[in-house]
């Protein structure tokens, strides 16, 4: 197909081919950086928790009064909760992953260090390693014996006191290798306090924190073997096969209430539950920009079924004198589908420019990397496809715009 | 003549069916999706104490430690916070502090409920215009004495009480009775601008910031006697000895609210602050020495409380309905070209450049006010969409009626704009020309 003949008509229609091609432009340069904000969220949304998630339920109580023997009571509540059919594990934690509210601890390489290193969630409960299903890629997990109650190492805390220090710990293996890169782990010493050390024993594979906003910081776990008590902020995990979940979970916030009839539960839900939760912001802008995104689509197709249309009738008696020379329907038909494969792609060359502006825009506001080559071409073809396909109606009627009119005067 | 230019409006429109119900459906469209964001936004951004939030002052000092170099913390410790309020400087001044508490009233029949309390002082209420049906607030010897009193929410008036004046009746808080000594009115700031703090650290995640105020209010002292070891430090430098008690804690957690009524008195009050802050250094209490006073609406910026995502979907709306102009200024412009015969014949007829401008846009004003009222449709349809969403600002979310105008001012205001080449372009035809191929 020639194209010069068509490049000399739209030169005689510049004002309706640079509104055409700004728009395709504009819409181009907000498909390009959606399609990458809907990717980037996705991506969020898809941050492993590294913990057995269709098989996980948590119960959460209220804060009330705490019971005076709390250590005893958590130990009687764990061993009734075990006791529920269809439970493969029980353990406690004081947060779980993407749970919200979540507990942290400030690592420190040396005790005399001015600044922390980093900050990274403090896991602190029972049997987690067994419930939650982490994956120990490295030592041992932690043993019965070596838990303590909170009261014990707060009180040593507060005296300044290092007695009982270091305490084993486990850490996740992106802190492990964040802290010390091509070394092995285990073996090695942080502090949370200057007086506070611990020892790593231990790497799970994934275990990502409670409020996990950042990505790079988002796996920066240690799993502490410390006795909580059953107190506000701590939550009862219990383990079992995906389809038992919602009975369980009935079963046990029934056992617990049985037990105190006082209590208050905040949460009982799946672990399922919790990521949706957590993720509902993602959910709901990536929902917001798909619909944006097939809107601009849909808006840009029908200016464009618009002014082809508008083209096809200005243009009747010239596509008559042509069929009339001796243009097939099929030469009429490709000249309109190449005319606008042209505009389309000149608004796409304007539309790259601007989308990369947007997205220089958007890494200063909105904290985004760099928009990837990659989305660039998926806005070219969205455009191309959307232009094919909204000129495919107006070029047909042009094809079937009989020779005869070339020979009437209007 | 403008009567003539609608009924000349008005056929051209009926002419094109399709043309017409595309452009009316791209200004539709986009004025829907901007309205509906500029409206979540202008309820979200807005003074929510207007006339008044000039006058009111967040007070910052930081007894913390360490040296580096930071903004203070958002929050006081308790020895500061109950230092600078007791000092009396301002206008009026008050501490808020909140947690979370099981509520139980012994004459109504229900269940224990698990609500947030506010903390507070005496002046909250007067200071922050808070609205009451029943009663008022409590006194400033209230506060001094820690006494068992509590003002509730308009909310919880109606669960407990059926909304009857509930003032001198009791209400259990955790294992204390308090008398009811106020009923509010319905409020529902937004944000719940008092508690603000911490925006910078949530990445734009900033919802909460728009939850409803709490349900239960008590002095200071009182609440935190009842309920002392539920409320949750903001951060501590150090290790808080277990069970919690903040007032003696490394930690900061209660936030100081000071009304000042002329610019002198802020100027006075910035010095206080300073003197405190030296005073302390010489005691050896505190080391930083930054303090800060923003108003209440720098507060508010300064926390960025309109959450990220709201923002970026204004920014989007905005870009669709510049597609949306786009597109319809070349449908106008087909719509316009295609009727230079017409508008040749009235040009040899008499009519001037300026009256074939004039006709045209009044056609682009009517494609707008049609595209408004569909526009306007699809806005609240938008706005029904948002208050299903699960966010905290959801049961706010309402057109008001400076909304419903603007909503018709933008789709004329675009449509004009989009009509503004096209009928330049349409007034430029030459009669002669047009007129020899008719």
């Amino acid at each position: 197909m020639d194209i010069l003949p068509i490049l000399a008509t739209l030169r005689r229609h510049k004002v309706i081919l640079w509104l055409l091609m700004l728009e395709i432009a504009l819409s181009c340069a907000i498909i390009c950086n959606g399609v990458f904000l809907i990717a980037q969220r996705l991506q969020h949304m898809d941050i492993p928790s590294g913990v057995a998630e269709h098989e996980l339920v948590q119960i959460q109580q209220a804060p009330i009064v705490p019971p005076p023997d709390r250590y005893a009571r958590a130990q009687e509540d764990l061993a009734m909760l075990r006791q529920i059919p269809g439970v493969r594990a029980v353990g406690m934690s004081n947060q779980v992953p993407f749970g919200g509210s979540s507990s942290n601890g400030n690592v420190m390489l040396s005790p005399t260090q001015p600044h922390p290193t980093l900050s990274a969630a403090e896991y602190f409960g029972e049997n987690l390693v067994q419930t939650l299903g982490l994956h120990l890629i490295a030592g041992r997990t932690l043993r019965t014996d070596e838990y303590v109650d909170a009261d014990v190492v707060i009180r040593a805390l507060a005296d300044g006191s290092s007695e009982g220090f270091p305490m084993p710990m486990l850490v996740s293996q992106a802190l492990a290798v964040r802290l010390w890169p091509q070394q092995n782990p285990l073996g090695k010493l942080i502090w949370l306090a200057p007086t506070a050390s611990f020892r790593v024993v231990g790497v799970v594979e994934t275990l990502a924190r409670a409020n996990a906003y950042n990505t790079a910081t988002a796996q920066y776990s240690m799993i502490i073997p410390l006795h909580m008590g059953a107190d506000k902020d701590q939550s009862y995990l219990l383990r079992t096969r995906p389809e038992d979940r919602p009975r369980v979970l009935a079963a046990a916030v029934a056992a617990l209430k049985r037990a105190d009839p006082a209590r208050v539960i905040m949460h009982s839900r799946s672990f399922d539950q919790i990521r949706s939760d957590y993720f509902q912001d993602d959910q709901a802008m990536a929902g917001m920009l798909v619909s944006v995104i097939v809107a601009v689509l849909l808006v840009t197709g029908l200016g464009i079924v618009g002014l082809a249309s508008f083209w096809v009738a200005q243009r009747r008696k010239q596509i008559g004198i042509r069929r009339a020379l001796g243009a097939t329907r099929i030469d009429i038909l490709h000249y309109f589908q190449t005319e606008n494969f042209l505009i389309v792609t000149f608004g796409i060359v304007i539309g790259m420019l601007l989308a990369y502006g947007l997205s220089l825009w958007l890494m200063m506001h909105y904290e985004l990397p760099h928009l990837p080559g990659i989305y660039f071409p998926v806005g070219a073809l969205a455009l191309w496809i959307i232009g094919q396909l909204a000129v495919l109606g107006p070029a047909l009627r042009a094809a079937a715009v009989p020779p005869v009119v070339a020979t009437r005067s209007v | 003549m403008l009567g003539y230019y609608l009924d000349l409006a008005l056929r051209s429109l009926k002419r094109n069916k399709v043309l017409t119900a595309l452009m009316v459906l791209a200004i539709a469209v986009g004025i829907g999706a901007s309205m509906t964001t500029l409206t979540v936004m202008h309820l979200l951004s807005g003074d929510p104490l207007p006339g008044k939030s000039a006058h009111l002052f967040y007070a910052q000092v930081d007894a913390a430690p360490d040296a580096k170099k930071r903004e203070p913390y958002d929050v006081l410790d308790y020895q500061s916070a109950m230092d600078l309020w007791s000092a009396k400087r301002a206008d009026r001044q008050t501490l808020i502090a909140d947690s979370q508490i099981k509520v139980h009233a012994p004459q109504a029949n229900q269940p224990p409920l698990m609500l947030m309390m506010l903390s507070t002082t005496a002046d909250f209420f007067p200071m922050f215009d808070v609205p009451f049906q029943y009663g008022r607030g409590w006194s400033a010897e209230d506060d001094a004495t820690h006494a068992r009193v509590a003002v509730i929410s308009a909310d919880l008036n109606n669960k407990l009480f059926g909304g009857t004046d509930s003032t001198g009746r009791s209400l259990r808080l955790r294992d204390s009775d308090v008398r009811i000594v106020g009923v509010l009115k319905p409020w529902r700031p937004s944000p719940q601008f008092y508690n603000v703090a911490g925006g910078r650290f949530s990445e734009g995640q900033t919802a909460a910031f728009y939850t409803k105020p709490e349900d239960v209010f008590t002095p200071l002292g009182s609440g935190l006697e009842i309920n002392g070891d539920n409320f949750q430090p903001f951060t501590c430098w150090g290790r808080p000895s277990m069970p919690l008690h903040l007032q003696s804690a490394p930690c900061v957690w209660i936030g100081l609210w000071v009304q000042l009524d002329d610019a002198a008195r802020v100027a006075g009050y910035r010095r206080f602050l300073e003197d405190y802050v030296a005073q302390q250094k010489a005691l050896g209490r505190i080391t930083r020495s930054d303090t800060r006073l923003r108003d209440l609406m720098q507060w508010l910026d300064f926390n960025g409380v309109v959450p990220r995502d709201v923002r970026l979907q204004t920014w989007l709306a905005f870009a669709f309905l510049a597609i949306c102009l786009f597109n319809t200024v070349g449908l106008l412009l087909a719509k316009f070209l295609r009727r230079s015969g017409e508008i040749g014949v009235r040009r040899a007829l008499g009519a001037s450049r300026a009256a074939v401008f004039a006709q045209c846009l009044t056609e682009a004003g009517m494609i707008g006010l049609i595209g408004g009222v569909a526009g306007w449709l699809l806005t609240l349809a938008g706005l029904w969409l948002v208050r299903r969403q699960p966010t905290p600002y959801a049961d706010m979310v309402h057109l008001d009626p400076g909304m419903f105008l603007a909503t018709f001012a933008l789709a004329v205001a675009t449509s004009l704009l989009a009509g503004l080449l096209p009928a330049m372009l349409a007034a430029r035809v030459a009669p002669a020309l047009q007129l020899k191929t008719l």
